[in-house]
Parts: structure tokens; C-alpha cells; sequence
């Protein structure tokens, strides 16, 4: 428990440093974001100027982002520029994208892990083969490819999901994309899955617990694969982060109105708050991951969990 | 031991699933449709206060929530009366509106000629800033709600006088005869009073006097829904019992979607998908040619552009048609005139030779006007793919057909585009794209060759003449004036016409009565096929 305090601690530097640096960088992009808004037409000066001013754009950057924290602190997330309270938009797309890189996340595991067991325990076999081959594919094809395939072969054509929006609410409408965007993460996962649980057969404490006459699925099931998953927990500790900031294709492809679909749109209006607020709400998912990575070794390999205490 | 161990498992994975947060959040049954409502598929829009949005998607629901003083006959282009009754003037300086009388807004209250009076002060009032402001320019005491620092003294427009309930006189600071067709746009539209307690909220949940109310509240990035108005007494009654307008971040989704039946129109099918759906909708696909225009605007100001032969031969070594069919499959219309066709005082051929695809004649007209030196930097954003598609066409052709050198590609992200426009910061051709407000020559002349216009050009007999014909006594009169200004602004070529954008409309088999125009989707005429 004090450990994760600890860890919890160490995430407040970490906040102020993204949110100044995102800030910084949003404040860095060349344009006028107020001009921009207004598309073709003309904009009298006297609106510009009452536009920049509610946004603090035309002060320097360190008041801007002063103004921002200080609203951070009354609990006000700042506004978008077309006075959408950021806290009220993140909290709509919140949900969303949490279901779908979830979903997809748990895709993941369960058919990474079962493909990568499979694999290995058949070194050379023609499952190894296929999962080898079909890994490479999947990782070899950018994900929006994938996306629009399936989207229209197994959306529209056969008709085995809804082709896009939330309307059926989860899991439904949340499977084919998270299908789609946990595709590339299980291949990964089946490959280290496959490389560890290969060596770990090879280890001589397989070969012990073998010798001393335990079933082969105990031995397996047990020792090697917990051993084997400890690279492949890491893995997907921080790929649930990635999931989360990933989601900007998928959520387009499939229209699903999350957090990924927001920033990509907010770094092109150059909204700040918006980018920062989602940004650092990222950056947190990862630290809070990552500490639920570390605390998973310790069940998965005792010998951590004893130096820790 | 085992038991700590597995409970130590589950509580870490709880505590992923819990920091994903993947509870909370409805999920609507969805599917169900009841029998007389259909749903249109749409961009999010920015806002959906009348004076606050040019945003087409914004218009789209508009267009269902407000009746505007009068609306636009899509075959002559021509003003009808919607709300008003009549639209009067002598001089074209002060103008009469009357309005429909015993008209209420989707909450009750009555439409008088005070709640557009209060529509119209709130969107020319500069600290609102809203986007809509600039078009209460020409309406007297404009300045004063606008001044150039500190705040304005007044929140109210003193040209605009209500007369009586049904009665609005509007004085503008010099003769327009354009002034009727202009109360065509969303900004012209009323706000009641319930409005002015809290605008933001208005924003969000906007009351109308159109034929639909808003039906809950506005889901952002996910739907709006809206009903038919119970409180309607207009001239366009909806046929439906509701709409609801499906938000979509892509244009390719949205299409994919009408295809498996889960959206019923789409206004926008992306030009790529054009062909496969005049196929697999036959009937139910419509190309309309709709009012915006690409142009190629040339830096006048840069004195490497001074000679209009020069500028003449650019436009002349562009193959407009094979830039359309490459680039936009042959949806869009090559153009020969500064104005779309929907325009009243249209001319197809307006620009004549000038416009055609002459690799020859504009070599030869090149080489008189003393060809070209140094890099032709070819200015565009970086807001659609395609732009740069037709701009390496347009690179490619000048290097074939005039012999150009050395040919260069800007490409500007989107949000500064415009401010490198306005600084004139462009030292060689230029993307100018213009999206209609309201079909006259006025709109489309005076804002891109008027005063102040991005080419640095500058023309007093083209001024003269768009005076002459603002100040026209009737609309009819100003036609002839505006062409003749057009001829000017073609025979100098300080910006090229390229092509007009059409609109490309699909819907289910559930639908009927689709009469999509470029003014308005006439949701409210489209019924459903029940059952």
C-alpha cells in the first residue's frame, strides 16, 4: 500500500511537467486558431479581439497556462471554442473510449495469451506456423485498413456487426472496433507469449518439475506460463495506455464519440485546454497502469514481492 | 496462499478496469425506429445559435428549427416570403419588412417583429462576438456597436426601428438592392425572449419558430434530435413526427452506414464514393450543384503577376476537366464564370477564351508578357487531401504547358491559412475557396474582388459598378451591372475560376419527397414509408 502511495506521489511532478509541456507545444503551432474558426469569411477586428481575449490568446504563454492551472484548481477545465466545458466533454467521451480500448484490451489478452500458448508449445508445429505468419500480417497492415476491411466485409456485407456509432451500447457496438484496434497488440502479445513460454520449456526448473513426475499441465499451467507472462504483463500494461491514446483511427473509422476522435480535432481547432486536459488525463492512465503492472509481478513472481517488503 | 494470491490478481485487474472506467455512461437500445421518423446524418456543428454559425452542418438543423423572413425559390434564385409578408423599399436605403402575423416560437411565445430586432442587435453587438456579426454591416449604427477600441456605448442597431408588432423598418448606410435576398440567411432569423436570460443555454438548446422543435438534449458528437413543432402555423409543416440527425466525425463512416440502413439521407457523399453510389442507389442518389467555388487567386501585389496576359495564360494552361475527373471523379463542373450557376446573372461562358484549356495560345501569350522568373510557389492548406491533388495538377500542367521551371508546393496547416492569406503573405497562386451566403452576384463580387481583396488588385471601374449595382433600384436592374463588373474582374484575371463544387445527396428506400436544394435539405417536406 505504501508503495503505491509512493508511486501516486510521484505522478504530481510528472502532472505539472505534461500539462506545461502539451500547453507549450499547443501554444507552439504556427496560425491563428480565432481566424480559423471563422472559415472563408471575413471577421471584424472587435470580434477577434473579444475572442482572444476570452481565450487569454493574446497574452504570453506563461499567464496563459497560469490562468489554465488556476482554473484547474477552482475545478474548471476551461471551455472549447465553442464554450463546451472541457470537464463536461471529457466526461461524455470518457466512457466511450474506456469501453472500447477495454474491450479491445481484453481481446487481447485472452486471444493473444491462448494463440501465443498455442504457438509455443508446438514450436515449429503448423499452429506455430500460422500464428507466426498471421501475426507478422496483422502487424504488417496499418490498423486503418484493417478498420475499413472489417468494417465492410464483416459490418455491412455479412452483417455480423453494426458498421459504426454507439447505438447498440457495449459490448455490441464496441466489438468489431475493439477487434480492430487490439488486433495489432495481439500480435504482439502471442509473440512474446510464444518466445517466453519457448524459453521457460527449456528452463531447468521445467525440466526438474517434470522429472519429479508432475502432470504436463500442471507444469505448464503453473511454472513455466506464469514465468513466461511476466514480459507479456508489462506489455499489457502499458499497451492499455496505448490503447486509450491509439483510438484516434479506430474511433473514427467506427464513429464512436471518445477522447481519441476529441484531441485529434482539438490539435487541428489548436484548443488548448482541451488537448491539455486530455492529454494529462492520458499521461495519468499510464502512470496508473503502469503502477497495476507492478503490482501484478509481485503476484506473479514472488521473489519481487519479497524484496519490496 | 493460492486463495491471497488469486484475490490479489482479481483486485489489480479491478483496479484496470476501474481507472479505464468502464462503467457508467447509458447505452441506448437503438435499432427500433419508430414508423414516421428518419434520421440525417451529419458533422457536429459549432454552434446552433442563428447569429453564431456559417457551419453548413449547423445550417442543416437550423434550417429545421427557424423560419427566416423569407426563404429562396431554388429555380430562379429569386427571394420568396417565408415569415415576412412583404420586403418593400423606394430607395433601397430604408426597407419595410412585414411579418406573418400570429406566429409562435417553439415554446410559445408569439414572433414578433421585436424578436427579430433582438436577433439582429445580439449578432451585430461586437462583444458577443459571434460569427455571423459582419453581415449587419450595411444596416445603420453598425460602427457603433463595432468600434474600431473600448467598448461600443449601445447594444442596439439604430437602424432598425419596430414599427409595430408586425412592422420592422430597417435603414442601412447606402442604397442595396440585394437587401431581401440576404434576410435568406440563418443570422436574418428571430430569437424570443426566453433566449436572452441565457445565451449559452440558448446555444445549446435553441428555441425557433420553424416547422421542428428540439427534442432533448443536443448530444454532442453522438445525435440532436428534433420533433415537429406543436405550436406551427407556418407554411412548411413537417410530414414527419421526427428527425434525428446521427453525428458523424467522417464522411466515409456516414456513408458506409447509409449503405447498411442505419442512417436514411446523407447530404454529403464523399466525391471518391460517387460513382458506386449512383449505382447502388440509382434513383436515390442526387448530384446538386451547389454554390461554393474553387478559385486560383494570384498575388497582384507581388509585380511578377502585374500583367493580366500573364495571369490570362495561367488559367488558359489548366485543364479544368481533367483536374475534375482525376481529382473529383467528375462530380464537380469545370467553370468559365466568377459566379456558380446557381446565381442569378449566370452566364456559362462568361470568360470565354480565357477559361478554355488553349495549351498554345497560352504559351504564346506567356512568352508576350514575358514569361515568368524565379520559383511559382503554389499556396494551399492542408485541410483535405485533395487540394494538394489538384494542385500537383496544376503544378505539372504549368510546367508542361507554359514551360514554368521551377514550381514549388506551400502547403499551410488549415488554422493558418487564412492569416497567411490576409497578410498577403501568398508570393504566387493560391487556393481561394468560397462558400455562397445567399445566391447574388453582390456576394460573391463584392467580397472576393472588392475592397481589400486578397489579390491586392484594385479596380475603381469594377467598384463603380458594383456601387451602381448595390444601389440599383431593383434587383433585376442590378443584374446587368454586376456582369459588367464580372467582365471587368475576368478581363483582368486577378483570380482564376476553377470549378464549382456539387453536393451529393443519397437516401434509404424508407424515404420519399427528398427535394434537397442548395439552400435548404426541406426536411420538413420528407415523409416515411411506414410499415
Amino acid at each position: 500500500m505504501r508503495y503505491a502511495a509512493q508511486r501516486l506521489v510521484q505522478a504530481v511532478p510528472v502532472f505539472f511537467a505534461t500539462t506545461f509541456l502539451i500547453y507549450a507545444m499547443v501554444f507552439a503551432l504556427p496560425g491563428d486558431p480565432i481566424l480559423a474558426l471563422a472559415g472563408d469569411k471575413p471577421v471584424p477586428e472587435q470580434v477577434l479581439a473579444v475572442m482572444r481575449a476570452r481565450y487569454h490568446l493574446d497574452e504570453p504563454l506563461l499567464v496563459q497556462y497560469g490562468h489554465y492551472m488556476l482554473g484547474v484548481f477552482r475545478g474548471d477545465l476551461g471551455e472549447t471554442f465553442t464554450g463546451q466545458p472541457v470537464s463536461e466533454l471529457l466526461q461524455d467521451r470518457w466512457g466511450v473510449t474506456a469501453r472500447l480500448a477495454l474491450t479491445a484490451w481484453v481481446f487481447e489478452l485472452a486471444v493473444g495469451v491462448g494463440l501465443g500458448v498455442l504457438a509455443g508449445l508446438r514450436r515449429g508445429g503448423a499452429a506455430d506456423t500460422a500464428v507466426l505468419a498471421g501475426t507478422t500480417f496483422v502487424i504488417a497492415v496499418p490498423v486503418f485498413v484493417v478498420g475499413y476491411t472489417a468494417q465492410i466485409v464483416l459490418g455491412l456485407n455479412l452483417g455480423l456487426f453494426p458498421t459504426a456509432g454507439t447505438d447498440e451500447g457495449w459490448p455490441g457496438s464496441y466489438l468489431l472496433p475493439g477487434m480492430v484496434l487490439g488486433s495489432f497488440g495481439l500480435a504482439y502479445v502471442a509473440r512474446l507469449t510464444r518466445t517466453s513460454l519457448v524459453e521457460n520449456l527449456r528452463a531447468d526448473y521445467v525440466r526438474t518439475a517434470t522429472a519429479k513426475g508432475l502432470a504436463r499441465r500442471r507444469v505448464v499451467g503453473l511454472h513455466a506460463l506464469r514465468n513466461s507472462l511476466i514480459p507479456v504483463v508489462t506489455y499489457l500494461g502499458v499497451d492499455f495506455g496505448n490503447l486509450m491514446a491509439g483510438a484516434v483511427v479506430t474511433e473514427g473509422i467506427f464513429n464512436l464519440p471518445g477522447i481519441g476522435q476529441q484531441v485529434f480535432q482539438s490539435i487541428q481547432l489548436q484548443e488548448g485546454p482541451v488537448v491539455v486536459g486530455v492529454v494529462t488525463l492520458l499521461v495519468m492512465i499510464f502512470i496508473l497502469a503502469n503502477l497495476a503492472v507492478d503490482l501484478l509481478y509481485g503476484v506473479l513472481d514472488p521473489r519481487i514481492r519479497r524484496a519490496r517488503a | 496462499m493460492r486463495v491471497t494470491r488469486s484475490r490479489a490478481a482479481a483486485l489489480a485487474v479491478a483496479a484496470i478496469m476501474l481507472s479505464g472506467g468502464c462503467g457508467g455512461g447509458s447505452s441506448p437500445a437503438g435499432g427500433g425506429k419508430a414508423a414516421n421518423e428518419f434520421s440525417v446524418a451529419l458533422t457536429e456543428p459549432d454552434h446552433l445559435t442563428p447569429g453564431n454559425t456559417s457551419s453548413s452542418y449547423s445550417l442543416t438543423v437550423l434550417d429545421a428549427l427557424f423560419d427566416t423572413p423569407v426563404a429562396i425559390d431554388p429555380a430562379s434564385g429569386t427571394p420568396l416570403m417565408r415569415a415576412a409578408e412583404s420586403v418593400t423599399s423606394t430607395d433601397q436605403k430604408v426597407w419595410t419588412i412585414k411579418f406573418k402575423p400570429g406566429r409562435t416560437f417553439g415554446n410559445g411565445e408569439p414572433v414578433t417583429a421585436q424578436s427579430f430586432a433582438d436577433a439582429w442587435n445580439a449578432t451585430a453587438y461586437g462583444p458577443n462576438a459571434w460569427t455571423n456579426n459582419y453581415y449587419f454591416d450595411k444596416i445603420e449604427g453598425y460602427d457603433e456597436l463595432n468600434p474600431e477600441s473600448g467598448e461600443p456605448t449601445t447594444d442596439k442597431l439604430s437602424g432598425l426601428e419596430v414599427v409595430d408588432d408586425t412592422t420592422l423598418k430597417v435603414t442601412l448606410t447606402a442604397p442595396f438592392s440585394q437587401f431581401p435576398i440576404t434576410l435568406a440567411w440563418i443570422a436574418f432569423a428571430p430569437m424570443p425572449k426566453a433566449a436572452f436570460a441565457d445565451l449559452k443555454a440558448y446555444d445549446q438548446a435553441p428555441i425557433g419558430n420553424g416547422p421542428f422543435v428540439l427534442d432533448g438534449a443536443w448530444e454532442h458528437d453522438k445525435q440532436i434530435k428534433v420533433k415537429r413543432s406543436p405550436s406551427y402555423t407556418g407554411d412548411r409543416p413537417a410530414k414527419a413526427d421526427a428527425v434525428t440527425f446521427k453525428i458523424y466525425a467522417s464522411r466515409d463512416t456516414a456513408y458506409t452506414d447509409l449503405r447498411a440502413g442505419r442512417v436514411d439521407l446523407q447530404l454529403t457523399i464523399p466525391p471518391a464514393s460517387a460513382p458506386e453510389a449512383k449505382k447502388l442507389l440509382g434513383d436515390r442518389y442526387v448530384a446538386t450543384a451547389g454554390g461554393t467555388m474553387d478559385y486560383l487567386g494570384l498575388p497582384v501585389f507581388d509585380k511578377r503577376f502585374a500583367s493580366a496576359d500573364l495571369r490570362k495564360a495561367i488559367s488558359m494552361a489548366i485543364d479544368r476537366q481533367a483536374i475534375v475527373d482525376a481529382v473529383y471523379n467528375g462530380t464537380f463542373k469545370p467553370m468559365a464564370s466568377l459566379l456558380a450557376p446557381l446565381v442569378p446573372g449566370y452566364r456559362e461562358n462568361a470568360c470565354g477564351e480565357a477559361c478554355a484549356y488553349d495549351p498554345a495560345k497560352a504559351k504564346a501569350l506567356y512568352d508576350r508578357a514575358g514569361g515568368f522568373t524565379g520559383t511559382l510557389n503554389l499556396w494551399f492548406s492542408n485541410a483535405d487531401p485533395s487540394y494538394e491533388q489538384w494542385m500537383t495538377a496544376v503544378a505539372n500542367q504549368l510546367k508542361q504547358n507554359l514551360g514554368v521551371a521551377d514550381v514549388k508546393f506551400r502547403k499551410v496547416p488549415a488554422s493558418d491559412y487564412l492569416s497567411t492569406l490576409r497578410a498577403h503573405k501568398q508570393d504566387g497562386p493560391y487556393r481561394n475557396n468560397w462558400v455562397m451566403d445567399y445566391p447574388s452576384p453582390q456576394n460573391y463580387l463584392e467580397s472576393m474582388w472588392g475592397e481589400g481583396n486578397r489579390m491586392g488588385w484594385e479596380n475603381k471601374e469594377f467598384l463603380d459598378l458594383i456601387g451602381q449595382a448595390n444601389s440599383a433600384p431593383t434587383f433585376d436592374d442590378s443584374i446587368p451591372l454586376y456582369q459588367k463588373a464580372e467582365d471587368i474582374a475576368l478581363a483582368e484575371m486577378p483570380m482564376i475560376p476553377l470549378w464549382n463544387w456539387q453536393d451529393q445527396i443519397g437516401y434509404s428506400t424508407r424515404l420519399s419527397g427528398v427535394n434537397v436544394t442548395p439552400y435548404s435539405a426541406n426536411l420538413d417536406a420528407v415523409s416515411v414509408t411506414q410499415g
